[in-house]
């Protein structure tokens, strides 16, 4: 294979700058894009680059922002205008390539190593696309080509807003090497300290370290993270119609108030657990690993997950499950902001499941006939038709209606 | 510069048997309706102006150039405050 060229597409404070550009009279003014207020998802999603000088960042509640910029102007989402500028924003790049991989609403891959004969160089094509998109929709995109997707990402994070930034051969160690680890993709605050206190922490010490170390102390991921430290990843982009194989399942809610008690985390497990298993059940599918997630008041989150003995989408046994988990790893520092439960390691549900003597077996496959029940029931008379008891001791929690309401959109790189 | 608004306007639409839509009469009130007399570009495009992102018509009407937008199946005009 030759070189390949592919381009990173990412629109600088996406939804900030979506307002700004349909609404004119706010442009001068410190903006952020919050979640509602009423329902506590108040933190802000995004804020445009004069509230940014401020300290105004993605992730932080809405006081903490307003405490740091005090005349910020906070606006709700409209995800129905995001998306419909994200996929104008698509129909651009389309134009030049059928290989377009979006990564979320704001930013994508595309592989133009075939479109080179056609509209110029990969540069030339970054800078069309760059200047149809300020005058198409009126905002700004940060460019990176390269000739992998995670050199490409480095490029177009390494100059914000409004620039295209080529990472070559002969420049990457110039430009990517003095980079903080944490600029690699799939480095988080975990990976980044586990390397840091191995003396990495630029992504040039990670590209040097011998590959053995690291897959010693990151195992697998060692690996694949040196790979993308020398600029090797060979990673496709994928095509645009191209169907992920979905590995798992899984639903979180921001709580319309605290989870104080483990009353109240089981019963958003049960509802989580419902919405999770009804999916599954769409898929055809069922779960070997649970996942459960939680997130504090002061935002610090936790992932712990666990194997099933046998796959399973029994609802009762996920929250059961969930709860154990729960029960083990968490204890009670601060309350409950969001939760969420998730269903991985997804197997077919091939017709009939080998029929076991154990009472465990035949418990599973009670619960999730029961399942179908309540499946169908709602199909035909509505989500509140029926539901379990225990839901309306608390309601302001136990009527929302997390499968429909609070679909997570799974992203990742790897295609998981 | 003078001040803008986004101006909502009726538009009288012709549609071909092919779905190709043409307007052919703005409405901006009672006593203004202007007959396009020809459209010179369509395009997708913001209005820096007022803001908007959609679907750009360069209108030529009485001799004059103007621009007369489609977004989320509504018109708008720029107009004068």
């Amino acid at each position: 294979m030759g070189t390949r060229h592919i381009l990173h597409c990412d629109m600088n404070c996406f939804y900030a700058s979506v307002e700004m550009q349909r609404h004119p009279e706010p442009r001068d003014t410190p903006l952020a894009v919050c979640g509602s207020q009423e329902e506590r998802h108040g933190i802000v999603l995004t804020a445009n680059y004069i509230a940014k000088p401020y300290g105004v960042k993605t992730g932080m509640a809405i006081w903490q922002a307003k405490q740091r910029c005090p005349q910020l102007v906070t606006l709700s989402p409209d995800m129905d205008e995001y998306i419909r500028i994200s996929r104008y924003a698509r129909e651009i790049y389309e134009d030049y390539t059928d290989q377009v991989e979006p990564f979320g609403l704001d930013e994508s891959w595309l592989d133009v190593t075939g479109s080179v004969g056609l509209y110029g160089s990969p540069v030339t094509i970054a800078r069309e696309i760059s200047n149809r998109i300020k005058f198409e929709l009126g905002i700004t995109a940060s460019i990176g080509v390269a000739d992998n997707k995670i050199t490409a990402k480095l490029g177009s994070d390494y100059k914000k807003p409004d620039a295209i930034t080529q990472i070559s051969e002969s420049s990457y160690k110039e430009i990517v090497y003095p980079l903080p680890v944490e600029a690699l993709l799939y480095v988080g605050p975990a990976t980044a300290k586990k390397l840091r206190a191995i003396g990495i922490s630029t992504i040039g010490r990670l590209a040097e370290c011998p590959e053995d170390v690291l897959q010693r102390r990151l195992g697998k991921m060692g690996l694949v993270l040196s790979t993308f430290a020398r600029g090797l990843d060979i990673s496709p982009v994928q095509r645009t119609d191209h169907i992920p194989n979905i590995k798992s399942v899984g639903n979180s809610a921001t709580t319309p108030r605290d989870l104080e008690n483990e009353e109240d985390v089981k019963l958003m497990l049960l509802l989580l657990a419902e919405s999770v298993c009804s999916r599954m059940r769409d898929l055809a599918s069922r779960c070997t690993v649970i996942e459960i997630y939680v997130r504090d008041t002061e935002l610090r989150s936790m992932i712990r997950q666990r194997k099933l003995p046998a796959p399973s989408c029994s609802s009762q046994e996920l929250a059961e499950v969930g709860m154990e988990l729960f029960r083990r790893h968490y204890h009670w520092e601060r309350p409950i902001r969001s939760i969420g439960l998730r269903g991985a390691g997804l197997v077919e549900d091939v017709g009939a499941v080998q029929m076991s003597l154990y009472a465990e077996d035949q418990r599973r496959d009670k619960w999730e006939r029961i399942d179908r029940a309540v499946d169908h029931l709602r199909q035909r008379y509505g989500y509140m038709s029926v539901r379990r008891a225990l839901l309306d001791t608390d309601p302001r929690l136990g009527h929302i209606n997390v499968r429909d309401d609070h679909t997570v959109h799974p992203i990742g790189f790897f295609g998981g | 510069m003078d001040q803008r608004e986004k101006r909502y306007v009726p538009v009288i639409v012709r549609f071909d048997a092919e779905g190709k839509l043409r307007p052919l009469e703005i409405e901006f009130d009672e006593n203004h309706k202007y007959p396009v007399d020809k459209i010179l570009d369509v395009r997708r495009a913001a209005c820096q102006s007022v803001g908007g992102v959609g679907d750009r018509y360069t209108c030529l009407i009485q001799g004059k150039e103007t621009y007369l937008w489609m977004e989320k199946g509504r018109w708008f005009v720029c107009a004068k405050r």
